[in-house]
């Protein structure tokens, strides 16, 4: 059996379970970010008062926080007090940041976890061995209340990954050049399992933003199989560590295709108006005009995307003409980048630096005006997601957001980094 | 819920994001009309009240791919729309709308074959669409599904179980 036929078989109660099949399965966690309280009006509203396991609910208030309406604030209270009487221990408030990268840091994300939640990018759980996938707020409930829903157990495709990144390209520039390469929809319900001689290689947080970005090929679920690399990250993060036991597939899977990918051939890629899968070679916008740069979001605003940046951009000045919008993705990030400097280097850089959350790529801050341009490291560029629908957002790596801030244009990061 | 859907067609193409149907903005909003109001707008002013005078949308290849939100099946609904046919959905969509009680059907060959203004009638029961003296198939959908799109969706559903 592939990863994914391991997890919802065992998460269902059986001994095996084969593509296009429907099993009932219990997930082992149930993730709900700003849009708790949707789920929480549904159980009033249905008259539920029970939920099956409390244990198994993790709550983040990570979009729009800290609120900047009264109704978000509203929103924000109706969840803390559902967290509150219910007794949800795993309730994280609006300081902690993205819901994704706050639960892996927590260690309530374990390989071999059935993982759902109010959001398209659980997939990211994927880096961690678990299968996560996003479901919306009233089915939330229903896993609230009965503890199970139906799935449907997804073909699995392998990526084989061979070759070294090229200095200057990085695990976004590859997730860019698959999506460009199969459409958004070129993993349309798979699950997706990383392979090759590269894959050891690769550090936790270079699998998140894989995990992360296959989601923009459609994708069910996606896996980095767990390693030494995946035991270390989790190693201090567990209470008991008894409870690692990683989830790898048979030899003898059963995959709908094999695709391969020799890194050293990838170039820095950006995705352009108003689709992920509209990618480009770094060569073919170079010079594109921008206004502002975004170093955001759940795919790309860990420590280490921020260290990639700050390394860019120490003792130089980002270009007058743009403003650079730092937003890291977790409490953990922003007290490790303070403390190493990164902060500072940003800050001197001419960047601003904003509270952990979602930020810009939820649409809470750094809104653009008609006729603007973003560049930003997060996972979507459709129209008007971060303001007017007159504007434009292209999507890259932290180092080429680092270098076009400093150019003023886009701009191909080689340029800055030699190794 | 009728066991025939009847009406005029919009058409949309492929690729068809969440974001389009309703910007994260609203999403402040759970209610049919509210988001009905903002359904669209990302297209243009009044795109929205456009497709107020059509009864069906089919669209093409991964109809609602991108955010999970919800509340882009609510928001069709509030345009008055009374069901999606794509060549595909993505996961997501296609959960939400069963869950918010929007039929959906796909088929592709419907897709291919029909235009913008076109009258289609779907018959759930019979995995049937009707474009003129054509019939296109597709799956049937299995009972528990029908079950909650009968009931209004998953909500109205989990409430017949808790009294049960």
């Amino acid at each position: 059996m592939t990863i994914a036929e391991k997890i919802l078989s065992a998460k269902s109660g059986k001994s095996s379970a084969t593509p296009g099949e429907i099993v009932e399965a219990f997930p082992d966690l149930v993730m709900s970010h700003t849009a708790t309280w949707r789920s929480a009006s549904v159980m009033q509203r249905i008259g539920a008062t029970k939920l099956y396991d409390p244990n198994r609910l993790a709550i983040v208030l990570d979009h729009i926080s800290p609120a900047k309406t009264e109704k978000y604030a509203a929103d924000q209270q109706t969840s803390r007090n559902f967290a509150r009487k219910n007794g949800v221990t795993k309730f994280y408030d609006v300081d902690a940041g993205i819901a994704h990268l706050v639960l892996m840091e927590a260690g309530h994300v374990l390989p071999g976890d059935l993982i759902v939640g109010t959001d398209s990018h659980c997939t990211i759980y994927g880096s961690l061995g678990a299968l996560g996938t996003g479901i919306g707020y009233t089915e939330v409930t229903s896993v609230w209340i009965t503890g199970k829903l139906w799935l449907k157990v997804p073909e699995s495709v392998r990526i084989i990954l061979e070759g070294k990144f090229p200095a200057g390209v990085y695990s976004k520039d590859l997730m860019l050049h698959l999506i460009g390469k199969l459409g958004a929809d070129g993993c349309g319900y798979k699950s997706v399992e990383f392979y090759g001689g590269s894959v050891s290689g690769l550090s936790v947080s270079e699998r998140m933003t894989m995990t992360n970005l296959a989601m923009e090929m459609g994708v069910k679920c996606a896996f980095v199989p767990p390693d030494d690399k995946t035991a270390e990250y989790l190693k201090g993060r567990l209470a008991d560590f008894g409870r690692y036991q990683p989830v790898w597939a048979d030899a003898d899977a059963k995959y709908e295709r094999d695709i391969p990918v020799d890194l050293s051939t990838l170039e820095p890629m950006v995705a352009c108006p108003h689709e992920v899968e509209n990618t480009k070679p770094i060569g073919e916008v170079t010079g594109t005009h921008i206004d502002q740069v975004f170093l955001g979001s759940c795919a790309n605003a860990k420590y280490e995307d921020l260290v990639v940046a700050a390394g860019i951009l120490r003792g130089r000045k980002i270009h007058s003409g743009v403003r650079m919008i730092v937003t890291p993705g977790s409490k953990q990030i922003m007290l490790q980048a303070m403390n190493s400097g990164i902060l500072q280097t940003l800050l001197e850089s001419g960047a601003m630096v904003t509270n952990p959350g979602c930020g810009a790529c939820a649409g809470d801050g750094g809104t653009l005006a008609d006729g603007e341009v973003c560049l930003s490291t997060a996972n979507r560029n459709f129209i008007g997601r971060m303001g007017s629908n007159k504007s434009q957002i292209y999507l890259s790596s932290p180092a080429t957001l680092a270098a076009s801030a400093i150019k003023g244009v886009i701009s191909d990061p080689r340029e800055f980094v030699t190794e | 819920m009728e066991s025939f859907i009847q009406g005029r067609v919009y058409k949309f193409g492929d690729n068809i994001n969440s974001d389009i149907i309703i910007p994260g903005r609203y999403l402040i909003y759970i209610d049919r009309e509210r988001l009905g109001q903002h359904a669209f707008e990302m297209l243009g002013e009044g795109f929205g009240d456009k497709l107020r005078s059509f009864d069906i949308l089919v669209a093409g290849r991964n109809f609602g791919c991108g955010s999970a939100r919800e509340q882009a099946a609510t928001a069709i609904q509030g345009l008055g729309i009374k069901a999606v046919v794509a060549a595909s959905f993505a996961r997501t969509f296609y959960r939400n709308a069963i869950n918010d009680g929007l039929p959906i059907v796909e088929c592709p060959d419907l897709y291919a074959a029909v235009q913008e203004g076109d009258e289609i009638r779907i018959d759930l029961e019979a995995g049937q669409i009707r474009l003129g003296s054509k019939e296109y198939p597709f799956p049937k959908m299995p009972e528990s599904v029908r079950k909650i799109l009968e009931l209004g969706g998953l909500a109205e559903y989990l409430k017949t179980q808790l009294q049960a």
